[in-house]
């Protein structure tokens, strides 16, 4: 992991005087930000936004480092993704989840696809609309089998609509997503799939929504709703208030207060995220 | 408090209280001042923006073939009567339709977005308010499928 991230930081380091040959046809923020699963969004939501600026014939993608740290739990995260069009996306991520009590960690991998189906974000009066799958791995599946997970791989499905609203009110750029997503995963995944109280598909339901103050600044919040499979710990729903910066087409960088509520018997567990995004 | 300060206390507190007072006035005045017309600086401050949004679009590579061949001067005339109209002031856009005056330009969606920097670095240049920003901003969007693949 620290060999993997040193290459990650190097890569994001040298994407960015890259300016000249960096795919640039969109507006800035466009692209939104790199969510935990590696899909552009958010950072707990993917939106239906396709990650970087590539319109047109363009290809582009990112690069991402995530942190979230809560009172008893830490995620870390590297990500990317390729894009092509201002119409499809694939990504993948590599969660590092450290249980600082138990001094033991949970690994998962994402890897996710998302096809703009209709609609822009700016430019008709219909929300952009976008599907996408995940398909997601545990790499370690000791801990989540022990607490009853049923599968250590699964898929993910969602539908996810973005708007702007370039003057909404008090005359600022407004932003709204809404996200439904067919899951199984208990924690994101990293508690792997199913369990005892139900091995089934839940459909949940996700949102965002935000302000920009400025055109490279915007404050907002974000909540997930998640599934509740397992009888030895009750699960919570996710959400975060959040500020964005894009200084320009090349960097962004999100922080955030988290609320995770209970994880795994540990109650309230609230915290920051940071996350940085190369784009090219 | 001697005399003379006093009465000059009082007729600054009546100045203050007569300006109050026009403020209040709804009317012409009161209403002049929330329109986006006057928020980019008039029939002045609009011709002045697009005279700086050109000079960007002729600087940006991605854009600038679009305008090689073309009347300069009738441009900016048209385009400050249209953003004039279009904000609310005492103008009339004289040009052609959006579809009529893009056909056969080719514009992609990147160049649209490529002009919608230009004006936005332009707006920045000239002070102009977030909020009028995005007012205008708002306005124009709607062009987008008029413009874009003609």
């Amino acid at each position: 992991m620290k060999i993997k991230q040193i290459v990650m930081t190097s890569a994001l380091l040298a994407f960015l005087p890259w300016g000249a040959e960096a795919a640039e046809g969109r507006l800035l923020a466009t692209g939104g930000a790199t969510t935990t699963e590696g899909a552009a969004g958010g950072g707990l939501v993917p939106w239906a936004v396709i990650s970087g600026y590539t319109e047109d014939d363009e290809m582009g993608g990112t690069v991402a480092l995530t942190r979230a740290q809560v009172d008893d739990y830490r995620l870390d995260v590297t990500a990317a993704s390729f894009s092509y069009k201002n119409r499809f996306e694939i990504s993948v991520a590599a969660q590092q989840f450290t249980l600082e009590n138990l001094g033991a960690e949970l690994r998962q991998q994402v890897f996710g696809v998302k096809y703009r189906v209709a609609g822009d974000l700016i430019y008709t009066a219909m929300p952009q609309v976008s599907v996408g799958a995940l398909y997601k791995r545990n790499t370690r599946y000791d801990i989540p089998e022990l607490v009853g997970s049923q599968r250590e791989n699964d898929w993910e499905a969602y539908i996810a609509a973005s708007k702007v609203w370039l003057a909404g009110p008090f005359d600022r750029s407004w932003l709204a997503n809404v996200t439904v997503r067919a899951t199984r995963a208990n924690q994101f995944g990293l508690l792997g799939f199913g369990g005892d109280l139900n091995n089934n598909y839940d459909v949940r339901f996700e949102a965002a929504a935000g302000v920009f103050l400025n055109r490279s600044l915007a404050v907002g919040l974000e909540y997930r709703q998640k599934p509740n499979n397992l009888s030895f710990a009750r699960e919570d729903d996710a959400m975060s208030a959040f500020i964005a910066w894009f200084p320009s087409k090349r960097v962004a960088l999100v922080g955030a207060f988290l609320d995770l509520g209970s994880i795994a018997g540990a109650e309230n567990q609230t915290g920051y995220y940071l996350n940085l995004q190369a784009s090219f | 408090m001697n005399k003379l300060q006093k009465s000059f206390f009082n007729l600054v507190g009546l100045a203050c209280m007569s300006v109050l007072s026009v403020a209040a006035v709804p009317g012409p005045l009161a209403h002049a001042s929330d329109s986006l017309y006057d928020a980019l600086g008039g029939t002045t401050g609009i011709e002045k923006l697009v005279e700086e949004l050109l000079f960007n679009v002729a600087e940006d590579r991605r854009i600038r073939h679009h305008f090689m061949d073309i009347d300069v001067v009738r441009l900016h005339e048209k385009l400050s009567e249209q953003i004039c109209e279009l904000a609310g002031g005492p103008c009339t856009y004289t040009g052609d339709d959006m579809v009529k005056s893009h056909t056969g330009m080719d514009v992609t969606r990147s160049d649209f977005n490529a002009l919608v920097e230009g004006l936005q670095l332009a707006m920045d240049d000239l002070n102009i308010s977030i909020s009028a920003q995005n007012r205008l901003l708002a306005l124009l969007a709607p062009m987008h499928d008029e413009i874009v693949g003609r």
